[in-house]
């Protein structure tokens, strides 16, 4: 039973930390579609911060982001295996 | 007078010929010109691929437009954008600093980091 929820388990505690402070990003392109795939999952769904671990402030930043794409028709609202 | 900065991205059909394409792109900027914008940067993506079908096409040319100019302009542009069936989308964004800064950036700075290009976008 314990087997089951080992490697669940192992990789959780990894320390998240927010991409976009590590890395000191100010600001999020809304036109590079290639940078945002890595923030949507295979659905084109926006990844959450639970995820990801970045942080409030710049998690409403890459939302608003995809969604300008989303507009733009650089990224797909809804897609099927996207990577 | 007070100024903001602005970025313009627009999609045109794909059915234009491509003097058509120039002249719209030409008549979108005559009009900023026209009401004092002074024109930063231009962009010509050329025809792309649409991730989702626009009025049911499948590909658009994209243009970019980086402009200066008075708030009260953007009005005037946008109601031009809906009146023009030659222009699929559009979408006018208001640079703030570290958006100003990014996109300088990107014309100058970051082209020639070709491997920070890949891993991450974005400056210091």
């Amino acid at each position: 039973m314990t087997l089951v929820n080992e490697p669940i388990e192992r990789n959780q505690n990894r320390k998240k930390y927010c991409r976009f402070k590590k890395a000191g990003i100010k600001f999020i392109d809304y036109k590079d579609p290639n940078f945002l795939l890595k923030l949507i999952n295979e659905q084109g769904k926006i990844l959450p911060r639970r995820l990801t671990g970045t942080s409030l402030k710049y998690q409403r930043k890459v939302s608003q982001a995809i969604k300008r794409a989303r507009h733009l028709g650089l990224l797909p609202y809804v897609a099927d295996q996207l990577k | 007078m007070f100024t903001k900065q602005y970025e313009m991205v627009f999609i045109l059909t794909p059915v234009l010929s491509d003097q058509q394409m120039k002249d719209t792109i030409e008549k979108f900027r005559k009009i900023l010109t026209d009401n004092g914008a002074e024109l930063v940067h231009e962009e010509n993506w050329g025809l792309k691929k649409l991730a989702y079908p626009i009025q049911n096409k499948n590909t658009g040319f994209y243009h970019l437009i980086e402009f200066k100019s008075a708030p009260s302009l953007i009005q005037v542009v946008e109601t031009e954008f809906r009146r023009d069936e030659r222009v699929m989308r559009y979408l006018t964004v208001a640079m703030e600093k570290h958006h100003v800064t990014y996109a300088e950036r990107k014309r100058s700075g970051l082209v020639g980091r070709k491997q920070t290009e890949t891993a991450k976008e974005g400056d210091a």
